[in-house]
């Protein structure tokens, strides 16, 4: 059987228990709490701050992320974290994240609560005003360039790679040619 | 990376310089550490700043910001001299023996410049290998020619001295000399070196250089291809490999497939112009498979359009003309660009000259920011920027996104993994996944269009999209990743028999199959793929990403099966190059392959190309297949060449080149007053030998700290992480603090050209940093992190505010690195 660290861990854990109830003659049995991350899903996942891709295990209870640590069985971290990734947990927990979809109108000074149906309705009637009026068949040199220079989309790199990439589909459909993330910066 | 993180504990000497991953990829330095217990690995680190990676260095050397290129020119130089190169490796694949344009001059005939400069521009012609009349590169294998690149490296370098180079960078000859003979050590062909590189090597005016003098050491040691070698770029975003995989930059498609231009209005031109030709049987010339790759691509964003019609969509940019990220902000200070997108970015702290970047932000008509918390640059219009809310008339809408936790997908590391994310649970509140609002915002644009029609609306409306379980209605559709993942791997769309060359039988595939492999591409609109790069990571059966078998069948490291590493699962790139012409590995205790010849296969990675031993040359991605010394598609110069950075007070004393000759100056525009006002008082640099200077003569870094990120936009929300470092900081030297009466923890403010009413942060004097004598002056240095602004839980002073908008010729990436700044008490 090839045993790898973690199941190393468990297999010793359950016998070292096992031992301590034997040898409990005349001793009143002591009871530990029950662990904090009993019967939680543990959910691999990967860091997401930078490119080394350590492995994480977000244990997960009552749709809640209860505990996140580093995942022993991964080959590049085993099991170690920096500060950033050790701190995963308090981006799924966290009151400061945006949780609503919010707009702020032309000169105001706040933002206000909206919808999503709302906003998305907005927002593509904003684009498809931006790219009709802005939309250039042909360049100086009368060459075709189905082109829209007056939209701009930056960023991509926090998105997983089916993301970033149904992205590029898009704006190259939309006929972005100002197409832009980390990479270059 | 050509390699992978647990491939550092391979090498025996590693070179750290430009990075500092103790502190900004700490669990990589596991590795580091393996290296130097288990093989006694010597490490080296070089940096303008005595860094957490240089405290536990075996030599350390400390350079000026930005005379890497002086640093490294005398390291190729030392090599050279001392005949430490490997020289079967050199020989056999690196381009050293071939002959290049007898009318090529370089920087010694030309005062700093190569053949064909005029005005910003280089005109390459003489940039060019002699060819033979069977259209291959003509060679010297004696290397003795005086036109062979091994003779023209030679007779570049031998001006770079060590004493020459250490008048430049300021660091002491014992250490530069040092660093050298340590590194320098692994031209054996058993011994291999490694060099960790990050922003520190690329954030200047000649970034793309400093990465090409690593090359041309690389290559002159031998050290690419094998185990604990290479150029390992370690990557600051969790997917910013993916993302650039996928296209996300202005001059590419997916898969690095180059972007189209308005010269190439047809596919046929498009595939003829970007189709490299070669003679040489030798040279697998694997850009040669470029229309399959690009026809694939077009079935799979047109499936029902002909090929032809497909490629008509693709919006085209103007030959010559620059869309990349300066561009972007420079375009929208002038009022072009009216719309904008933000996907997890944060300009208004990030990007070079910040201040000008939210002045620019407000000549939008719209803005959409998708984020997990409020950024910067979704509030530049609040009155914590420094503005007056009712002036800024920019509408902007703040999307909610999920974090990694709260969906599913995969992220690609620096070592090219691509690693499978499951959701752990439902996004928090309102917000939703990214590919849910992309599809959102495609399928309600098609449905706008169909029923309202528009400028050019055939790209939108004939788009393929069907990811979702829900039809094309947005409101009840659920975009999967899984089946996205399908597509960018790609599947055939029509019954197809394909003769496979290596085990020389007939393949028969039927529509809906998986591609297993890109040899398997077809250019005929037979197959369908979203990135050719990424071909076999979903098979018929299984999605290759989730792969988790920590088995390491050769004991070195590799996992074959924990996830999938692009290009198929292969873990060394140019690994053919590890090996001799029998097939034997350089480095018999740690073999990437080796060719058995008994069952005529080879065994350990994936191959660079199949066949027998010395059948193929191993540099399989340049049309010769040799490793390039000479780089004919620089911008600025096929060989690197010292520059002093834009913001310099240190004359150039190579030439009378003062900075890069083919740098878009937008200093010059704002010096003349020749653009908009954002542009001037944002553009404006303390040139050499300009009246700015003499207001801004310290020179300023920006870096990171391990317990931030980035402009602090997933950290700064964090109270853990804002806890253990509130506030932003000015490292300055004893030296320095002293002549200025700066104590530690004091406040100070520092001002650049960009910037004179400058941001106010903490002094913390440190003896990390030193001053520098150069030319028998002295010149002082400070650094400050580029972390802060001003939301989250912890705020403080942006030092991008202080930053240039100048970038390098190649890449335009901002030099971030090397500047000029003053400091005074606050």
């Amino acid at each position: 059987m090839d045993i790898t660290r973690r199941g190393f861990l468990k297999i010793a854990g359950g016998t070292l228990a096992a031992a301590g109830f034997g040898t409990g003659v005349g001793i009143k049995p002591a009871f530990a709490m029950p662990r904090k991350i009993q019967y939680a899903q543990e959910v691999p996942t990967i860091c997401p701050y930078c490119g080394v891709g350590c492995g994480i295990i977000a244990h997960v209870r009552n749709g809640k992320v209860i505990n996140t640590e580093g995942d022993p069985d991964h080959p590049i971290s085993k099991g170690a974290l920096c500060p950033k990734g050790g701190s995963l947990y308090q981006i799924a927990n966290n009151d400061k994240r945006n949780k609503k979809v919010l707009y702020r109108a032309p000169g105001a000074d706040a933002w206000k609560e909206v919808e999503w149906d709302w906003a998305l309705e907005k927002i593509t009637a904003n684009l498809k005003k931006t790219r009709d009026e802005g939309f250039k068949l042909t360049n100086a040199n009368g060459e075709v360039v189905n082109r829209c220079e007056s939209i701009a989309a930056i960023g991509g790199a926090a998105l997983d790679n089916e993301e970033v990439y149904a992205l590029t589909k898009m704006n190259r459909a939309l006929g972005l040619v100002y197409v832009e993330h980390q990479a270059r910066i | 990376m050509t390699n992978h993180w647990n491939d550092v504990q391979h090498a025996d000497a590693i070179l750290i310089m430009g990075s500092n991953p103790a502190e900004n990829h700490p669990i990589s330095f596991k590795w580091v550490n393996e290296a130097r217990s288990k093989r006694g690995a010597k490490l080296i680190v070089v940096d303008p700043r005595f860094t957490r990676s240089a405290a536990t260095a075996d030599i350390y050397a400390r350079l000026r910001p930005g005379t890497d290129i002086a640093f490294l020119g005398a390291m190729i130089s030392y090599a050279i001299d001392k005949n430490r190169i490997n020289e079967e490796y050199v020989r056999n694949y690196t381009d050293a023996a071939y002959l290049v344009n007898p009318d090529f001059q370089g920087p010694v005939d030309l005062d700093g410049a190569f053949s064909g400069l005029t005005g910003a521009k280089y005109d390459k012609a003489t940039w060019s290998y002699q060819m033979d009349e069977n259209g291959i590169p003509k060679m010297d294998p004696t290397l003795q020619d005086p036109m062979c690149v091994f003779q023209l490296l030679k007779k570049h370098y031998a001006r770079y001295t060590l004493k020459k180079a250490s008048e430049i960078t300021g660091c002491d000859v014992k250490a530069l000399e040092a660093v050298c003979d340590a590194y320098t050590s692994t031209f054996k062909p058993e011994l291999s070196g490694t060099i960790m590189y990050a922003m520190g090597t690329t954030q200047h005016t000649y970034g793309s250089q400093n990465v090409r003098a690593f090359a041309v050491i690389q290559l002159l040691l031998g050290n690419i291809g094998v185990a604990g070698g290479g150029i390992n770029a370690l990557r600051g975003e969790s997917n910013v490999q993916g993302s650039t995989d996928h296209g996300a930059l202005f001059h590419i498609l997916t898969g690095y497939l180059k972007y189209p231009k308005a010269n190439q209005p047809t596919l046929a031109v498009y595939n003829e112009q970007n189709t490299p030709k070669n003679n040489d049987p030798k040279s697998l010339n694997w850009w040669g498979n470029t229309p399959k790759y690009m026809a694939s691509l077009m079935k799979a964003w047109w499936r029902d359009a002909d090929l032809e019609t497909a490629y008509g969509y693709l919006p085209k940019v103007d030959d010559g003309k620059n869309y990349s990220y300066l561009p972007i902000f420079s375009a929208m200070a002038n009022g072009d660009v009216k719309g904008m997108f933000a996907w997890g970015m944060n300009p208004a702290v990030g990007a070079p000259s910040s201040k000008m970047i939210r002045r620019a932000l407000a000549q939008l008509d719209w803005m959409v920011c998708i984020d997990l918390w409020e950024t910067e640059t979704s509030a530049f219009w609040q009155k914590e920027a420094g503005v007056d809310p009712a002036s800024i008339k920019t509408e902007v809408f703040l999307l909610p996104a999920a974090s990694s936790v709260e969906k599913e997908g995969s992220i690609s590391n620096s070592g090219r993994w691509c690693q499978w994310r499951y959701k752990a649970i439902d996004p928090v509140g309102h917000a939703e996944d990214d590919l849910w609002i992309i599809n959102q915002i495609v399928t309600r644009t098609k449905a706008l269009y169909a029923k309202e029609g528009g400028a050019f609306p055939d790209p939108i409306a004939n788009l393929t999209w069907n990811y979702s379980k829900g039809g094309m209605d947005p409101r009840i559709n659920s975009p999967q990743p899984r089946e996205v993942a399908k597509e960018i791997n790609g599947y055939f769309i029509v019954e197809k028999e394909i003769e496979d060359k290596v085990k020389k039988e007939i393949k028969k595939f039927k529509p809906g199959d998986m591609v297993p492999s890109f040899a398997m591409l077809q250019d005929d609109g037979s197959t369908v793929c979203g990135c050719w790069v990424y071909c076999g990571s979903v098979s018929d059966t299984e999605n290759k990403m989730m792969k988790r078998d920590p088995a390491d069948p050769t004991g070195l490291g590799v996992f074959p099966n924990w996830s999938w590493s692009w290009p198929v699962n292969r873990r060394i790139v140019y690994n053919r190059a590890s090996v001799n012409a029998e097939g034997k590995p350089y480095a018999k205790d740690k073999p990437v392959l080796w060719w058995s010849g008994l069952k005529k296969v080879w065994v350990g990675d994936i191959p660079d190309g199949n066949g027998d031993p010395d059948a193929i040359l191993p540099f399989i991605m340049v049309p010769h297949g040799r490793g390039m010394l000479f780089a004919a598609g620089m911008s600025d110069g096929p060989f690197p060449e010292h520059y002093e950075p834009l913001e310099s007070a240190v004359r150039n004393t190579f030439s009378s080149k003062q900075v890069s000759p083919v740098i878009m100056r937008w200093d010059e525009k704002a010096k003349e007053k020749t653009c908009n006002p954002i542009i001037a008082e944002g553009c404006i640099a303390a040139t050499f030998g300009s009246e700015e200077i003499k207001d801004f003569p310290i020179i300023c870094s920006t870096y990171r700290v391990v317990e931030h990120w980035q402009t602090g936009q997933m950290t700064r929300w964090l109270p853990w992480l804002a806890e253990m470092v509130p506030n932003q900081f000015m490292e300055i030297s004893e030296e320095l603090a002293k002549e200025k009466g700066i104590v530690n923890g004091q406040k100070v403010r520092i001002t650049s050209a960009r910037n004179v009413e400058g941001i106010e942060v903490q002094a913390m004097v440190t003896k990390r940093l030193k001053p520098f004598t150069i030319q028998g002056k002295t010149h002082h240095m400070v650094g400050i992190t580029w972390h802060f602004g001003y939301k989250g839980l912890v705020t403080g002073g942006n030092a991008n505010d202080l930053t240039p908008f100048i970038g390098d010729p190649n890449t335009m990436i901002p030099e971030y690195k090397a500047f000029l700044v003053n400091v005074e008490k606050a």
